[in-house]
C-alpha cells in the first residue's frame, strides 16, 4: 500500500503547488489588474489613512493641512488664503481625485515611502506624516493681483528671472477647494462658463496680441540683422501675405527705427521684419523661448499647455504652411499663449538672454522642519545674446518711459514693458488687454504679464498695465515706493 | 536525541512565534512594546508543555513533529484572529485550551487505535447523523445557504468537521477487510477493471451519501472534501487509478446536475467565473466576497503589508470590506498582510503535517493503521486545498475553515482530534520499528 500512499502524497504536492502558483498569480504576476479595476477601493481606502504635508505659501502662511476624519483616515482642509491661489495649489481628495500641486507633489506630500523609514516610524511609535511642501507664491502680491483683477476674468503671473520662482500666479475666478468635495459642487463648478477651475495662468490660450512683438524684436536683434537703430518704413497699411494690413488707428509713421517701432508698437514694421527673418528663424527662437512645449513647471503636465500656432485646437508644426508669419510676428493670426509663456518672454530679457525654468515649490520640509529638498534654479537655455537682450531691455525701457505702457511706470523704479492689446471682436470693440514687464530695469527682480479676458475699449496700457504695476509695488516692496 | 526531546525543543519556536507575533500586532495597535506579549508566549509555552508531557506518558514514540508543526498553525491563527478581532481571540484561545484537552483525553481514549475498528459502524452512523444535523428544523442554521451549522442552546458548531474524521475512520476499518476482495474479483471492461457489483455497491452508497450531502448541505467544499478522502483511501487501498477515475466521474457528473439545480451552488460557480461582474458583486450572496479576497491578495504582492496593516472595515462606517476575515477569508488576510512569502511559508506548514501523515502511513505496519493515516492526512490536505482554492479562485469559494488557523471552536476541536488519531497511529507504527 505503500506506492499509492506515495502518489497520494506527490498529488497533494501538486494540489499545494496549485495554490502556490494561484497565490502568486494573484500577488506578484497579475496584481495590477485588479488595482486598475473600479471595484477596488483598497488604493483610495489606503491614501485616506495618510497623513498629507501641509502646503505652504513662501511666509509660511498654510494653505492645505490634513485634519483627522473618522476610523484613523485624513481628509483635507483649505484655508482662506488658499482661495487666492485655488487653481495652483488645487486639491485632494478620495472621491475626486487630485489637482494642481496637490497632485504634482503628490509624492513628497505622501512622505517617504521608503520600507526602512517607515518601520522606523512604527518602531519608534511616530504616526508616519508626509513631508510639508513650501512653494514660492507670495500671498500678499498674490492678493493685490486678485484684487486689481476685481472680479474681471483674467490672469497675472509674477516670476524671478533668474531663479524661476514664481511669486504670483493668479486666475480670476477662483474656487474655494473646500467646496468641491462634495461632488455636485464639483460637477456645478466644471460646468460653469467662467470656468474657475481651470488655471488660465498654464491652461488659457490666449491670443497675445503686441506683447509678441518682444519675440519678434529678440529673433531679429539676435540674428544681428537688425539693431535698435534700424530704420524701417513704417507706412500704413502694407501688404502682408497679400492681405492689406494696418497700424493702429491707420496711422502712418513713416521711416521709424526698432526702439520708436516697439514704444509705439507699429504693427506694419514687425510684421515686414517677420517675414524678412521668415518662418524658420521665428521657430527657432519661439522654440528657444518656450514655445510649442509644455513649460517645465513642478505643475501636472494636463493642467498646462503649450504656446504656439494652433489650427481646430490642434499645435501646428512651427514651420507649417499654415502659418502667417507676418501676422504672427505682431501676436496675429492664430498663435495662442499662456500668461506664463508671456511672463517667460519678458524674464528671458530680463535675465540676459537665458531662460530659467519656472517653478512652485520652494522646498521640501519634513515633519521636524527639516529641509529634506531645496528646489535649485535650473537654467534651460540661452535664448537670445546677452548683447540683444540688453538692447530689447532698452527699447522696453522706452515703452513705458514714453510709449504705450506709460502707466505702468513705478516712481523711482525704472521698468522696460510691452504692451498688448488683442482685438477679440472690433464691432463691440471687445479687446483682450495685455502687458509683460520686468522691474528693475537695471537689476531685475521680477518679471510679469497681466491679461484681462473682456473689455470693452480696454487697451494693454490702460487695463493691464496698471494691474502689473500695482502686482510690482508689491512684490518689490519699499523699494518700489521709494 | 529522543522523539519526545525533539518535540519538546521544538516548542520553542512555536512559543516565540507567538511572542513575536502578539508582540508586532501590540506594537502596531498600540504604539507600545508590552511585556503582555511574553505572558502569552509563556502560557502558550506552558499549555503545549501539558499536552507535551500527556503524548510523552501515553504515546512515547509518536511522530516528534506533527504537535509543533500544528502547534504553529494554531498559535499563528490566534495572532491573526487577535489581530483581526480581540475578543475573538480570547474565545479562540479558550477553545485552544478546551482543543487541548480533548486532545489529551483523545490520546488517553485511543492510544490503542484497535478500539475505533470495534466501534466503526457505530463511528458511522454518528457521522452521518452529525453530518445532517444542520438541517434538522429548530437546531440547523443555514449561512449563505449551506446547512453547516448545528445551534443547541447556547452552543453553535459545525458537525462536518467531527464527521470528516469519523467517515475516514470508518472507511479506512471498511477497506481494511474488503480492499482484497476489490483487486481481486475485478471484472475487466476495455481498459477499466470494474469491482465486482456486490462490493461496487458500498462505492455507490458512499458517492449517494455525498451527492445526499451536496442536496441537504448544500456545500461544494464539503462534498468534495468527503468523496475526495474516500477516493484517496480507496485508491491507496488498491492501488487502482481506475476506480478514482470512475469516482471522480461519478462526483462530477452528480456535481454537475446539483450545480445546475441547486440556486445556490449554481450562484457560487457564477461567482466564481466572473466575480467581476457588476451585477454579480452587488448582488447578496454574490461576488462581492471572492472579489474583495482577490483585491487584498493583490494588495499583499511579494512581502505584504505588514501585520495588522489590512484594511478589513469601510473607514466611517460598519461594512466589512473583506467579509468573514476571520473564517473563510483568512487565508486572504494573510497574503495581504504577509504577501506570497508569509502565505507559502503557511501552506509548507500545511505540507509538512501532510508529509507526517504519509509517512506514519508507510512506516506503519496493519493496514488500518496505513490506511487510517493516509485517509487523514488527505482529509486534511484537501480541506487546505478546499479554502485556500477557493479563496484565490481556483475552485468556487465554498464556507470551510483553514484547519487550525480559521476562528471556529469545531474546527479547531476536531482538528486536535485528527491530530490525536495521527500521533496514536504513528507512536504504534514507531514502537514497532524502533
Amino acid at each position: 500500500m505503500n506506492t499509492p500512499t506515495r502518489r497520494l502524497f506527490i498529488l497533494v504536492i501538486g494540489l499545494f503547488a496549485v495554490l502556490v502558483f494561484a497565490t502568486s498569480w494573484w500577488t506578484v504576476a497579475r496584481p495590477q489588474s485588479l488595482r486598475d479595476n473600479p471595484q477596488n477601493r483598497r488604493a483610495l481606502l489606503q491614501e485616506q489613512r495618510i497623513h498629507r504635508g501641509a502646503i505652504r505659501a513662501a511666509d509660511g502662511t498654510v494653505l492645505a493641512r490634513s485634519v483627522r476624519g473618522p476610523d484613523e483616515t485624513w481628509t483635507r482642509r483649505y484655508s482662506e488664503a488658499d482661495a487666492l491661489v485655488s487653481q495652483v495649489v488645487g486639491y485632494s481628495y478620495t472621491s475626486l481625485g487630485r489637482a494642481g500641486l496637490e497632485r504634482s507633489r503628490n509624492a513628497d506630500l505622501v512622505g517617504d515611502t521608503n520600507e526602512l523609514a517607515s518601520l522606523l516610524d512604527q518602531i519608534l511609535g511616530r504616526e508616519p506624516v508626509g513631508y510639508d511642501v513650501i512653494t514660492t507664491i507670495d500671498v500678499e502680491a498674490q492678493r493685490v493681483a486678485i484684487e486689481q483683477l476685481a472680479g474681471r476674468k483674467g490672469s497675472v503671473v509674477a516670476l524671478e528671472p533668474d531663479t524661476g520662482r514664481v511669486r504670483v500666479m493668479a486666475s480670476v475666478p477662483g474656487f474655494d477647494a473646500n467646496d468641491v468635495r462634495d461632488p455636485r459642487t464639483y460637477r456645478r463648478l466644471n460646468r460653469d462658463p467662467d470656468s474657475p477651475l481651470f488655471n488660465r495662468a498654464t491652461q488659457a490660450s490666449y491670443a497675445p496680441g503686441s506683447t509678441f512683438k518682444v519675440v519678434t524684436a529678440a529673433a531679429a536683434l539676435d540674428t544681428g540683422r537688425y539693431t535698435p537703430d534700424t530704420v524701417v518704413n513704417g507706412d500704413s497699411p502694407k501688404e502682408v501675405s497679400g492681405v492689406p494690413l494696418a497700424n493702429s488707428g491707420g496711422r502712418s509713421w513713416g521711416d521709424i527705427t526698432l526702439t520708436t517701432a516697439l514704444t509705439h508698437s507699429v504693427n506694419t514694421v514687425f510684421a515686414q521684419i517677420g517675414e524678412d527673418l521668415g518662418k524658420a528663424t521665428m521657430a527657432k527662437y519661439m522654440t528657444r523661448f518656450g514655445f510649442y512645449a509644455k513649460p517645465p513647471l513642478d505643475y501636472p503636465a494636463d493642467q498646462m499647455l503649450a504656446s504656439g500656432e494652433y489650427r481646430r485646437g490642434r499645435l501646428l508644426d512651427p514651420e507649417s504652411d499654415l502659418i502667417d508669419v507676418g501676422r504672427m510676428a505682431i501676436g496675429q493670426d492664430k498663435l495662442q499663449v499662456t500668461p506664463l509663456q508671456m511672463a517667460t518672454v519678458a524674464a528671458v530679457v530680463a535675465n540676459g538672454g537665458v531662460r530659467v525654468a519656472p517653478r512652485l515649490t520652494e522646498r521640501i520640509v519634513d515633519p521636524d522642519g527639516r529641509v529634506v529638498e531645496r528646489i535649485e534654479p535650473k537654467e534651460e537655455e540661452r535664448v537670445i545674446s546677452r548683447r540683444a537682450a540688453r538692447q530689447l531691455g532698452e527699447m522696453m525701457q522706452n515703452v513705458v518711459r514714453e510709449g504705450t505702457g506709460t502707466a505702468a511706470a513705478l516712481q523711482g523704479i525704472s521698468v522696460a514693458g510691452k504692451t498688448g492689446t488683442a482685438e477679440k471682436n472690433p464691432a463691440t470693440d471687445l479687446n483682450q488687454p495685455w502687458f509683460i514687464a520686468y522691474a528693475p530695469a537695471d537689476d531685475p527682480k521680477i518679471a510679469i504679464a497681466v491679461t484681462v479676458e473682456d473689455s470693452i475699449g480696454g487697451q494693454g496700457g490702460t487695463v493691464a498695465a496698471p494691474v502689473a504695476r500695482a502686482v510690482l509695488e508689491a512684490l518689490l516692496g519699499e523699494e518700489a515706493r521709494g | 536525541m529522543s522523539a519526545r526531546n525533539r518535540e519538546l525543543l521544538a516548542l520553542v519556536p512555536a512559543s516565540l512565534l507567538l511572542t513575536a507575533g502578539f508582540a508586532a500586532v501590540f506594537v502596531e495597535r498600540d504604539d507600545v512594546l508590552s511585556d503582555v506579549s511574553l505572558t502569552y508566549g509563556a502560557i502558550f509555552l506552558g499549555l503545549c508543555l501539558v499536552a507535551h508531557l500527556v503524548i510523552r506518558f501515553t504515546l512515547p514514540d509518536a511522530d516528534p513533529y506533527l504537535f509543533p508543526l500544528a502547534a504553529t498553525l494554531a498559535c499563528f491563527g490566534l495572532v491573526m484572529i487577535y489581530r483581526i478581532d480581540e475578543t475573538l481571540a480570547r474565545e479562540q484561545a479558550q477553545w485552544f485550551v478546551v482543543g487541548l484537552v480533548l486532545f489529551g483525553a483523545t490520546i488517553v481514549a485511543v492510544r490503542d487505535i484497535t478500539v475505533l475498528e470495534r466501534y466503526r459502524y457505530v463511528i458511522a452512523t454518528a457521522s452521518i447523523i452529525l453530518l445532517l444535523l444542520p438541517r434538522l428544523p429548530g437546531i440547523g442554521q443555514q449561512v449563505n445557504g449551506a446547512y453547516l451549522g448545528v445551534k443547541l442552546g447556547p452552543i453553535a458548531f459545525q458537525p462536518a468537521e467531527f464527521a470528516k474524521i469519523g467517515i475516514v475512520v470508518f472507511l479506512s476499518s471498511y477497506l481494511r477487510d474488503t480492499r482484497q476482495l476489490l483487486v481481486s474479483a475485478g471484472r475487466r471492461i476495455g481498459p477499466v477493471v470494474l469491482p465486482p457489483l456486490k462490493h461496487l455497491g458500498p462505492m455507490l452508497v458512499v458517492w449517494g451519501l455525498a451527492m445526499l450531502l451536496l442536496v441537504f448541505i448544500r456545500d461544494l467544499g464539503s462534498s468534495l472534501m468527503f468523496f475526495g478522502a474516500f477516493l484517496a483511501l480507496l485508491y491507496v487501498a488498491t492501488n487502482r487509478l481506475s476506480f478514482v477515475l470512475f469516482g471522480l466521474g461519478l462526483f462530477a457528473a452528480g456535481g454537475w446536475f446539483f450545480a445546475s439545480t441547486v440556486g445556490h451552488v449554481q450562484n457560487r460557480i457564477d461567482a466564481w467565473r466572473d466575480p467581476f461582474d457588476p451585477e454579480l458583486y452587488d448582488r447578496v450572496g454574490g461576488s462581492y466576497q471572492i472579489a474583495q479576497s482577490l483585491f487584498a491578495q493583490a494588495d499583499g504582492g511579494l512581502f505584504g503589508q505588514g501585520f495588522a496593516q489590512s484594511i478589513l472595515q469601510i473607514p466611517g462606517t460598519d461594512s466589512q470590506l473583506l467579509p468573514a476575515a476571520h473564517t473563510d477569508l483568512i487565508y486572504a488576510v494573510i497574503v495581504n498582510e504577509l504577501g506570497l512569502v508569509g502565505a507559502v511559508g503557511v501552506l509548507v506548514v500545511y505540507l509538512l503535517i501532510v508529509e507526517r501523515a504519509m509517512k506514519t502511513s508507510i512506516i506503519a505496519s496493519d493496514s488500518f493503521s496505513k490506511l487510517l493515516a493516509a485517509g487523514l492526512g488527505a482529509v486534511f490536505a484537501l480541506q487546505v486545498f478546499v479554502i485556500v482554492g477557493g479563496v484565490t479562485k481556483v475552485i468556487p469559494l465554498t464556507g470551510v475553515t483553514l484547519p487550525l488557523i480559521s476562528y471556529g471552536g469545531s474546527s479547531i476541536l476536531a482538528n486536535f482530534v485528527l491530530l490525536a488519531l495521527l500521533l496514536a497511529v504513528s507512536d504504534k507504527a514507531r514502537r514497532r520499528t524502533a
